[in-house]
C-alpha cells in the first residue's frame, strides 16, 4: 500500500462523507427544530439528481443544472411540507414515519413513471473533469476535490448560518422550545417551511453531484438516506457539528475499511478467501463502528441528554 | 360498527374458503396468492406484538424475515449439495426438514432481536427507528457481498422441504401448514395480549413513566416483545422462503420492512387481525392493479398516506371502531 | 423522638448556573402529612423528581427507611415502598380503570413475565386492585376507559394505583390540582386518614387542603427552604408571608 493510494483513498472517503453530510444536515436540522423525522429526504435527493441530468441534458450547462437541483428540490420540498408534513407536527413518530414513507412510494414510482426505469447521464463538466495535482505527487480527480470543497463551503455557511443569522438564532431557539418562539411572535410555520425546504435542498444539491460520479436513478437516494441515519446515530441528533464529524468518520470507515479490511486478512489468509471475507466484513464496517457508539454513547457522540 | 369478533370470525371464514373453492376449481395459483398472504400475515403478526402492543417503530422487521429465510436458504443449500454447512467445532449437517428449519429460523432471529434490542433500546424514539433501519441494510448488504450463498443472485431451493406425512409440493397441503402457523400465532397473541405481560407492556407504550413507577422495568419489558416479535417474523421469512423456494438479499430490503408495517397499518395497528386484513388487502391490490399497472405503488402510497393522515385505526379501526375493553 | 421514614440531606440541582433546588433538608415523620408550598417555579417538582429517583441531584442525599438511596432508581424506589402520584396524571389512557389498578397490583409483585393466563383472572393481582379501587370510591367505574373519566376520577385514580403498592411514604405531586370543591373536600377527608397507614409528602397549591391537613408546611421559594413549622409558626413567619402568602388566592 503505497502513500499515493492511501491518499487516494482517503480523499475518497472525505468526499462520500462530506456528500454524506449535506443530507444529514438536513435531516438532522429538521428533526432537531422541528420534531420530524423524515423519510422522504432520499426523494428530495432523487428529484435534485433527475432536474440536473434533465437540464444538463436539455442546456448543457452544469452550472445551470445545480440551480436546477436545487430549485427544484427546494421547491418539492416546500411544496411537501405544505400539503402533508403540516399535519405531522406533534403526531406520534409512528405516523410521521408512515407518512413520509408513502411520500417515497409518491415519489419513487411517480419519477419512474415519468422517466422510466433506467438511469439518467449527468456528465461531468469539461472544465472540472480531468486529474489535479496535488502535494505529494498525488493525482485526484479534480472533480471529486470540487465536491470536498463544495461540502466544506456548505458546512462552513451552514455553521455561520446558525450561529450568526436571526434566522439561526431562531433555529437555535426553536430545538429548544418550540412553544416558546411562537409566543414570541415569530410565525413558525414560516420558518418551518423555510428549513424543510433547506434541507431539501442541500440533499437535492448531494443528489446532483454525486449523480454525476454514480447514476441517476429511481431509488438512488434511499441507500444513501439510510446511511445519513447511521450518520445521526453516530453524531447525535440535532448536531450539525455531529453530522459533520458523523459524516466523516462513516465516510473514512466505509472507504478505508473496503480497502484495508481484505489487505487486513490477506496477512493470514489465502488471497480469495480474503477479499470475500474483507469485503463482506467492510459492508459491514460502519453499522459496527454504529453499533459501537452505541454501546458507548447511546445518544450520539454530540447528543443531548 | 361491527362486532370485532365477528369480523375477524368472516376473515377467517375468508382465509378458509378461498382456498377451498380455489382446490376445488384447480386454481393452484390462487392457493399460492393465498399462502402469501397467510406468510405476510404471519410477518405482521410479529411486528404487531412490537409495534402495537409495545410501540416500537421497528423500521428494520424485515431483518428477522431475511434471517428466517436464509436460515432455510443455508440449510437447504447444503442438504441438496450434500456437503455439510460447518465442520467446526462439530460437523452440522444440512436438512430439508421443515420443524428443523423452523427451529433454527426462530432460534436465530431471537438471537438478532436480542442484540439488536439490546442496542437499539438503550435510547428512546427517533433513535429506535433509524437503528433498526441501519440494521436491515447491514443484513442486506452483507448477503449481497456473501458470494457463498449466491450474494446478489440469491439462491434457489430445488425442492420443498419436506414435513413428515405431507406432501408439501402440493399447495394446498402447505397453504394449510402456513394457516395453522398463523392461527396458532394469533391464537398466542390473544392470550399475549390479556397476560399480565401484554398488560405491562401496553402500558409501557402509553405511559413509561407510570410503569417504572409501579416497579416495572419498562426496557426489558420491551426487549422481551422485540425478541418474541423477531423470532415470529423470522418463522414467516422460512415460510416465504419455501413458498417460493428461493431466498435473496432483498427479504432484507427496506421496502419489505416498510411493507410488512404497512400490513399493520392497513388492518390496524394493535387489532388482533390487523396484520391478516392488511396482507389480504395488499395481496389482493398487489395482483389487481398490479396487474393493471406497474406503478401501482403510487396508489398504496396515497392509500397509506390517507389512513395515516385521515383513518387512524386501519380498516378494522374504520369498519369495528374503537376497541372493546377488557372486563 | 420519632425516625424519619424519608429524609433529604442538602439536596442541590444545579443546571448551569441556575439551582432549581438549593441545600435542601426536609423530613418526614411517622403519621404526619409534611406540606411543601411555594410560588409558581419555586423547584417543587424538581424537588419531588429527585426524592422519587427521576432526577440525579448534583449534590445532596436522599434518605429513605434509613437507608441512602440516592443512586437507587425510581423503579427501585417504588419496589421498596415508596408510593408517588403525578401532577399530570400517569396513567394508560386506552385502559380501563380496573386495568390500570392491576397494573399497580402487578408492578408491586414484581413480576410480569407470564404469559398465559389473563391478568384479570390472576386473583391476587384482582383483589389488591378491587380493594384499592374500593378505598377510593373508584368500584363503580371499574371497567370505564379512562380517557372517559372525569379529571376527579383521574386524581382519584392516581392515589389508588400507588395504593396497591402498599407504600411506606407518599410523595404526592399537587393531588388537588384541577378538583372542584366536592372533590377536594373528599380527597382531602381520604388524605387525611392515609396518614395514620403512611406518611405524606405533600406538595400542594390549594391552601385549603394544606391548612386542612398538614402537620408540618415546609416553604420553598426560588429552590431554597426558607420556612419549616406548623401552620401556626408559618402564618406568623415574616419571611414566609412576605415571600408567599400575601399573593396566594
Amino acid at each position: 500500500m503505497t502513500f499515493v493510494l492511501f491518499a487516494e483513498q482517503l480523499l475518497n472517503g472525505l468526499q462520500f462523507g462530506i456528500m454524506l453530510f449535506l443530507m444529514a444536515a438536513g435531516l438532522t436540522l429538521i428533526f432537531g427544530v422541528m420534531g420530524l423525522i423524515n423519510l422522504a429526504h432520499g426523494s428530495f435527493y432523487m428529484i435534485g439528481a433527475f432536474a440536473a441530468a434533465a437540464v444538463a441534458g436539455a442546456t448543457g450547462s452544469f452550472l445551470l443544472a445545480l440551480v436546477a437541483a436545487l430549485s427544484a428540490a427546494a421547491a418539492a420540498g416546500a411544496l411537501v411540507e405544505l400539503l402533508v408534513i403540516r399535519r405531522l407536527y406533534g403526531k406520534d413518530h409512528l405516523d410521521q414515519v408512515l407518512a413520509t414513507f408513502a411520500l417515497i412510494l409518491i415519489f419513487s414510482e411517480g419519477t419512474r413513471w415519468i422517466y422510466g426505469s433506467f438511469p439518467l447521464f449527468l456528465n461531468i463538466p469539461d472544465y472540472l473533469s480531468g486529474p489535479i495535482l496535488l502535494p505529494g505527487g498525488i493525482q485526484y480527480p479534480l472533480y471529486r476535490i470540487t465536491l470536498i470543497a463544495v461540502g466544506l463551503l456548505v458546512a462552513l455557511g451552514l455553521g455561520l448560518m446558525i450561529a450568526k443569522t436571526r434566522i439561526g438564532i431562531q433555529i437555535r431557539a426553536g430545538e429548544n422550545d418550540r412553544e416558546m418562539i411562537a409566543a414570541l411572535g415569530i410565525d413558525i410555520s414560516k420558518l418551518y417551511t423555510l428549513i424543510f425546504a433547506l434541507g431539501a435542498a442541500l440533499a437535492g444539491l448531494a443528489g446532483a453531484l454525486v449523480g454525476a460520479i454514480q447514476s441517476v436513478q429511481v431509488g438512488m437516494g434511499e441507500p444513501v438516506l439510510i446511511l445519513a441515519f447511521v450518520v445521526i446515530v453516530i453524531g447525535g441528533i440535532g448536531s450539525i457539528k455531529g453530522a459533520l464529524i458523523g459524516s466523516i468518520l462513516v465516510g473514512l470507515t466505509d472507504t478505508l475499511g473496503g480497502v484495508f479490511l481484505p489487505q487486513l486478512f490477506k496477512l493470514f489468509m489465502e488471497a480469495s478467501v480474503a477479499t470475500s471475507i474483507g469485503s463482506s466484513l467492510a459492508s459491514m464496517a460502519i453499522y459496527f463502528l454504529m453499533g459501537a457508539v452505541l454501546v458507548w454513547r447511546p445518544t450520539g457522540l454530540f447528543g443531548a441528554r | 360498527m361491527v362486532n370485532e369478533r365477528l369480523f375477524n370470525l368472516l376473515i377467517l371464514a375468508i382465509l378458509i374458503g378461498v382456498p377451498a373453492w380455489a382446490y376445488v376449481s384447480d386454481e393452484p395459483f390462487i392457493i399460492t396468492l393465498m399462502t402469501r398472504a397467510v406468510v405476510f400475515a404471519l410477518a405482521a403478526v410479529g411486528l404487531n406484538i412490537a409495534l402495537g402492543l409495545g410501540g416500537l417503530v421497528s423500521l428494520g422487521h424485515a431483518v428477522f424475515f431475511g434471517i428466517g429465510g436464509y436460515a432455510m436458504g443455508i440449510l437447504a443449500f447444503h442438504a441438496q449439495t450434500f456437503t455439510p454447512v460447518t465442520e467446526w467445532p462439530f460437523v452440522i449437517e444440512g436438512t430439508k426438514s421443515m420443524p428443523v428449519i423452523w427451529l433454527v429460523a426462530v432460534v436465530m432471529s431471537s438471537l438478532a432481536a436480542l442484540v439488536i434490542g439490546m442496542l437499539s433500546l438503550r435510547t428512546a424514539g427517533v433513535y429506535f427507528i433509524m437503528i433498526t433501519l441501519a440494521f436491515g441494510q447491514m443484513f442486506f448488504f452483507f448477503t449481497i457481498s456473501w458470494s457463498t450463498y449466491g450474494g446478489e443472485d440469491g439462491l434457489s431451493v430445488y425442492v420443498r422441504n419436506g414435513f413428515p406425512g405431507l406432501n408439501t409440493l402440493d399447495p394446498i397441503q402447505y397453504f394449510g401448514i402456513c394457516l395453522i402457523i398463523l392461527m396458532t400465532a394469533l391464537t398466542f397473541n390473544l392470550f399475549l395480549a390479556k397476560s399480565p405481560f401484554g398488560l405491562a407492556l401496553n402500558a409501557a407504550r402509553q405511559t413509561p413513566q407510570r410503569v417504572e413507577t409501579v416497579g416495572l422495568n419498562s426496557t426489558r419489558l420491551k426487549l422481551v416483545a422485540f425478541v418474541i416479535s423477531g423470532a415470529i417474523t423470522g418463522l414467516a421469512g422460512a415460510l416465504f422462503a419455501d413458498l417460493n423456494r428461493f431466498v435473496s438479499p432483498t427479504m432484507f430490503s427496506w421496502q419489505l420492512s416498510g411493507e410488512i408495517i404497512i400490513f399493520v397499518i392497513i388492518g390496524g395497528v394493535g387489532r388482533l387481525f390487523g396484520p391478516v386484513v392488511g396482507a389480504l388487502v395488499f395481496v389482493a391490490l398487489e395482483h389487481l392493479l398490479g396487474g393493471l399497472s406497474d406503478y401501482w405503488h403510487i396508489y398504496l402510497g396515497f392509500l397509506l398516506l390517507g389512513i395515516v393522515l385521515f383513518g387512524k385505526g386501519g380498516l378494522i379501526g374504520m369498519i369495528c371502531g374503537r376497541e372493546k375493553v377488557d372486563a | 423522638m420519632l425516625e424519619p421514614i424519608l429524609r433529604t440531606h442538602g439536596l442541590t440541582k444545579s443546571f448551569g448556573a441556575l439551582k432549581a433546588t438549593d441545600d435542601v433538608s426536609i423530613d418526614l415523620l411517622p403519621g404526619e402529612i409534611h406540606a411543601v408550598i411555594g410560588p409558581n417555579g419555586a423547584g417543587k417538582s424538581t424537588l419531588i423528581a429527585q426524592i422519587c429517583g427521576t432526577i440525579k441531584p448534583s449534590a445532596g442525599r436522599v434518605e429513605f427507611l434509613g437507608k441512602d438511596v440516592t443512586s437507587i432508581s425510581a423503579r427501585q424506589r417504588s419496589l421498596t415502598g415508596l408510593g408517588r402520584t403525578f401532577q399530570i396524571s400517569a396513567l394508560a389512557m386506552e385502559d380501563t380503570v380496573l386495568q390500570n389498578t392491576v397494573l399497580g397490583a402487578l408492578g408491586a409483585t414484581g413480576n410480569p413475565w407470564r404469559f398465559v393466563r389473563p391478568a384479570l383472572k390472576h386473583s391476587e393481582l384482582r383483589s389488591v386492585a378491587e380493594s384499592a379501587l374500593e378505598r377510593v370510591g373508584l368500584e363503580d367505574v371499574m371497567h370505564t376507559r379512562t380517557d372517559e373519566l372525569s379529571h376527579g376520577q383521574r386524581r382519584q385514580l392516581e392515589v389508588a394505583v400507588a395504593l396497591t403498592l402498599d407504600p411506606r411514604a407518599f410523595v404526592m405531586d399537587e393531588p388537588m390540582a384541577g378538583l372542584g370543591s366536592e372533590g377536594s373536600i373528599r380527597l382531602t377527608g381520604f388524605l387525611d386518614e392515609l396518614r395514620n397507614e403512611a406518611p405524606i409528602l405533600l406538595v400542594e397549591h390549594d391552601m385549603d387542603a394544606v391548612f386542612a391537613l398538614a402537620d408540618r408546611i415546609s416553604v420553598l421559594v426560588y429552590g431554597k427552604v426558607i420556612a419549616t413549622g406548623s401552620i401556626e409558626e408559618i402564618r406568623k413567619n415574616a419571611d414566609v408571608q412576605e415571600a408567599y402568602l400575601g399573593d396566594e388566592s
